[in-house]
């Protein structure tokens, strides 16, 4: 199956970075992956959910600061710390759903959005936890053998949990709650009509995808040790966003392709100077956010049925 | 069996049913007729519980659902199609009728096991797409069936779900004279095993299939009896029928 | 508490509110007529900040360069509108939300090849620099009494235009169905840009005007935004009268919140604890406002469809 395929490049390919001497790239990897994650878990709850939720950023960031928290105060057991994050972003998406979900269309989305903004705005404010710094954190969490302080031993782990969310998520749509969820996307008065109770399926969706999100959130704090605000900021909603579009809405690998293709993006514009193109304006790789707009808006424009028409793209059993 | 007791319903200053007291018995097929803009599509509506009664009772099977969510009815023996086509349209009829089998097999709280895994259900599924005439366009996607076979999928949907009482919206809509005899044969076959509430400008099937007809007009009955009663009623006549059968 | 404080931070959520409606107003026409959600709406408020402070440095006056960033910026709107998003009129939101988030990203940048990253300086024009005694005996500043003069202005004037004047009207009619709006034989097109131009335009007016006091930066759009889809939200869309009441709500509460929270929990937490609390609530505050109004009236206060 092609998915073993890429899951064991994957698996070779930072034996072979390491083999060149050059972790720099395992690293980067490894973000990748983690943002593959979270941006996986938006798609399960826009993609395969049709939910326009523009505050992902909460659940992201909440499980970074829960994790980045926990670890100043003492707490830096990966056991307990991380599945308290996503036990927080999970009830957070909880909240946040069971008012959001109340309200539809363009409300939905608003909504949405406030509530991240809120959860921003509370922890910016925390200022013993950072505020506007951000927080830095004595270091990965512990597992209680080896050390998450290697890079080669950390790109292991998270691809290990990217392989086991997408598992999960491939047996979740194809489950009769994915079901569900594919027709209230679909249709959602006829989904009500033939009775099934529409908001509690969607609301169990968006806490599965909150708690996801936070998952990936707690490994984003342990990949640089650092936890930046901007990880619940609106914009971190839209860049999330951005990768699922770029990826492919409603698909199981549209998460892992759009971080790919996104970040990968950023890298090559701001590392990799093209001589013709600094001829023209010297400075252009200080102006990466550019090219991914434009790349965005090109995407977005010529889209033949709008983004949404893109739902449809994926054959149902 | 079903029960509707003074039923209203406004949007802002205007009234949509208006103390609409009606019954269905077990086993009938109980046609509701009347002018456009009677209230009639406004009433299914109420009955199945996507608009909010805000007066009068609803009682079904001798409960009060007045105020019972439209899904919960469903669980209760309450299907409803609708008279503007309302399918999954991107699934296939398979799985548009796999789905309201599912509804009704359980919960759907289950997030591992594939569902292509329960025969059962797909048997079933099977088994309705037969009885609506859509076997051979099993695997078509929903979009892409003609008209009239939309039409019988979107009474299959509600027949799936097993209800004892289902209330059709208009299922000949826009359908030419084949359709429409397949469809009639359709529900003659149905009023075996369900109760039905049919809704319906097609005056041949009503009068071909009814029971009992009751007659609404601006949102109140005005008349309820067996065909032939309101076929002669002169206040139907006048305010209705006189011009369907002048035509 | 002192009269004087409640006054101060009264005026302050006043003159907050009413340029929050100047943002506000724009983004609900185009939300209310053209179905459209604009998340570059803060773009135009931080390109009409940047204009502003340019003209104003090259004519050497603010009362110079405000007309022109006003006409500069309204410009620039109209291009976009006949350029891009006319071809997201119609279609579904997400799309319309991704690719104006995409020109937010897009606008940011070019700001910044243009104007540098450097924060810009816009400085209160001269003779208003000072305070004003008002009656009573209290100071304030004079340049915040005029931002409200001009809110309360133009705020007047835009009820005028949308009941008064034919256009108004057929902003209205706009508003509340588009289809038929369309039926009437209204040229859809010159309408639709001219509402975008002057919502670009009223974007300015608050970018020029607030300018010189919170920072010209890259970004400053953002953040304003978010708090312009909060009164909008509790307003209800498409309603100028809600976008002015929800302004109004939005810009007080924000305002005596960061003020008094922090004495209020002073009373009876501790000190470190009051610091903390203080300005977390108090942003959070409005978001709850919000959800407070939507559970309430889940089509804000005064929809304008349906």
């Amino acid at each position: 199956m092609r998915a073993i395929a890429v899951f064991l490049l994957l698996a070779i390919f930072p034996l072979v970075m390491q083999a060149m001497d050059n972790l720099f790239y395992v690293s980067f990897a490894s973000r990748v992956l983690i943002y593959a994650i979270a941006a996986t878990s938006l798609n399960l709850v826009l993609g395969y959910g049709g939910m326009v939720s523009f505050g992902h950023a909460a659940f992201f960031g909440g499980g970074a600061f829960v994790v980045g928290i926990l670890a100043v105060e003492g707490l830096r057991s990966a056991w307990i710390a991380w599945p308290i994050a996503i036990a927080v972003a999970a009830l957070a998406a909880l909240v946040i759903g069971a008012l959001s979900l109340r309200t539809r269309g363009v409300y939905f989305i608003m909504i949405t959005l406030a509530f991240a903004q809120m959860i921003y705005y509370i922890f910016v404010s925390l200022k013993s936890y950072g505020g506007d710094d951000g927080l830095q954190m004595p270091g990965r969490s512990t597992l209680g053998f080896g050390t998450l302080g290697n890079d080669l031993v950390w790109y292991y782990v998270v691809l290990c949990i990217l392989a086991a969310v997408l598992y999960a998520m491939h047996r979740l749509v194809h489950s009769r709650f994915g079901r569900v969820i594919a027709a209230i996307r679909e249709n959602e008065a006829r989904a009500e009509a033939i009775g099934f109770p529409v908001y509690r399926y969607q609301l169990l969706c968006f806490v599965i995808a909150g708690g996801i999100g936070g998952l990936a959130g707690a490994l984003i704090a342990n990949q640089s040790s650092y936890v930046s605000p901007s990880l619940l900021h609106w914009i971190q909603s839209g860049t999330l966003m951005i990768m699922v579009i770029l990826g492919g809405v409603g698909t199981l690998w549209g998460g892992v392709i759009g971080a790919a293709v996104l970040l990968g993006l950023e890298h090559l514009i701001a590392d990799y100077r093209i001589a013709w193109l600094a001829k023209l304006a010297p400075n252009y790789q200080d102006h990466a956010g550019l090219a991914v707009g434009i790349v965005l808006l090109t995407i977005v424009m010529l889209a033949p049925e709008g983004i949404s028409g893109f739902f449809g793209r994926r054959r149902h059993a | 069996m079903l029960e509707l007791r003074g039923v209203s319903k406004r949007f802002g200053g205007v009234v949509a049913t208006d103390d609409v007291t009606l019954e269905v018995t077990r086993g009938e097929v109980h046609a509701l007729i009347g002018p456009n803009g009677a209230g009639k599509t406004t009433l299914i509506g109420q009955i199945a519980g996507v608009l909010a009664t805000e007066s009068g009772r609803i009682i079904f099977n001798g409960a009060d659902i007045t105020r019972q969510p439209a899904h919960a009815r469903v669980a209760a023996g309450l299907a409803r199609s609708y008279q503007i086509t309302s399918i999954f349209r991107r699934f296939s009829v398979l799985d548009n009728l796999a789905l309201a089998v599912q509804a009704r097999s359980g919960t759907s709280f289950h997030f591992w096991r594939p569902v292509l895994a329960e025969r059962a259900l797909f048997d079933q599924a099977r088994a309705i797409a037969g009885e609506i005439g859509l076997s051979t366009r099993i695997d078509a996607v929903a979009a892409t069936l003609a008209h009239g076979e939309q039409r019988a999928l979107e009474v299959g949907l509600a027949l799936a779900t097993q209800p004892q009482l289902v209330l059709l919206d208009e299922p000949m809509a826009g359908m030419g004279p084949e359709d429409s005899q397949a469809m009639i044969a359709l529900i003659a076959k149905m009023r075996e095993r369900v109760t039905v509430l049919l809704v319906e400008h097609d005056m041949d099937a009503v009068f071909r299939l009814a029971n009992r007809i009751s007659v609404l007009v601006n949102g109140r009955v005005i008349a309820t009896g067996a065909p032939a009663q309101i076929r002669a009623d002169p206040e139907v006549r006048r305010a209705y029928l006189g011009e369907e059968l002048a035509a | 508490m002192p009269a004087i404080l409640l006054l101060e931070q009264s005026l302050n959520g006043l003159q907050f509110g009413l340029m929050l409606f100047l943002l506000a107003a724009g983004l609900t026409l185009v939300f209310g007529i053209m179905d459209m959600i604009n998340l570059a709406h803060g773009s135009l408020y931080m390109i009409g900040a940047y204009f502003m402070a340019s003209f104003a440095q090259m004519t050497g006056s603010f009362w110079l360069g405000l007309p022109l960033a006003l006409a500069a910026t309204a410009i620039v709107g109209a291009l976009l509108e006949m350029s891009l998003l006319r071809r997201l009129y119609g279609r579904d939101h997400l799309t319309q939300v991704l690719a104006t988030f995409a020109i937010i990203l897009i606008a940011n940048e070019v700001v910044r090849i243009a104007w540098g990253s450097q924060p810009m300086m816009l400085n209160t024009p001269a003779e208003l620099a000072g305070p004003v005694t008002l009656p009573g005996g209290m100071q304030y500043a004079s340049y915040r009494l005029v931002i409200i003069a001009v809110g309360a202005v133009v705020a007047v004037l835009l009820y005028l235009l949308v009941t008064k004047t034919r256009v108004g009207m057929l902003v209205r009619a706009g508003a509340s169905n588009r289809e038929m709006a369309v039926a009437m034989g209204v040229n859809i097109r010159r309408l639709f840009t001219a509402v975008f131009a002057l919502g670009a335009a009223l974007c300015a007016l608050a970018g020029a005007m607030l300018g010189p006091i919170l920072a010209v930066q890259v970004g400053m759009g953002e953040n304003i935004l978010i708090l312009a889809f909060v009164v909008i939200v509790i307003g209800g869309i498409g309603s100028i009268r809600g976008a002015f009441v929800g302004s109004l709500l939005v810009g007080v509460v924000d305002t005596s919140g960061r003020a008094f929270l922090p004495l209020f929990f002073g009373v009876f937490l501790p000190p470190q604890l009051a610091s903390a609390a203080g300005p977390a609530v108090a942003s959070v505050l409005i978001y709850l406002l919000m959800a407070v109004v939507l559970y309430f009236r889940p089509q804000g206060l005064f929809p304008a469809r349906g």
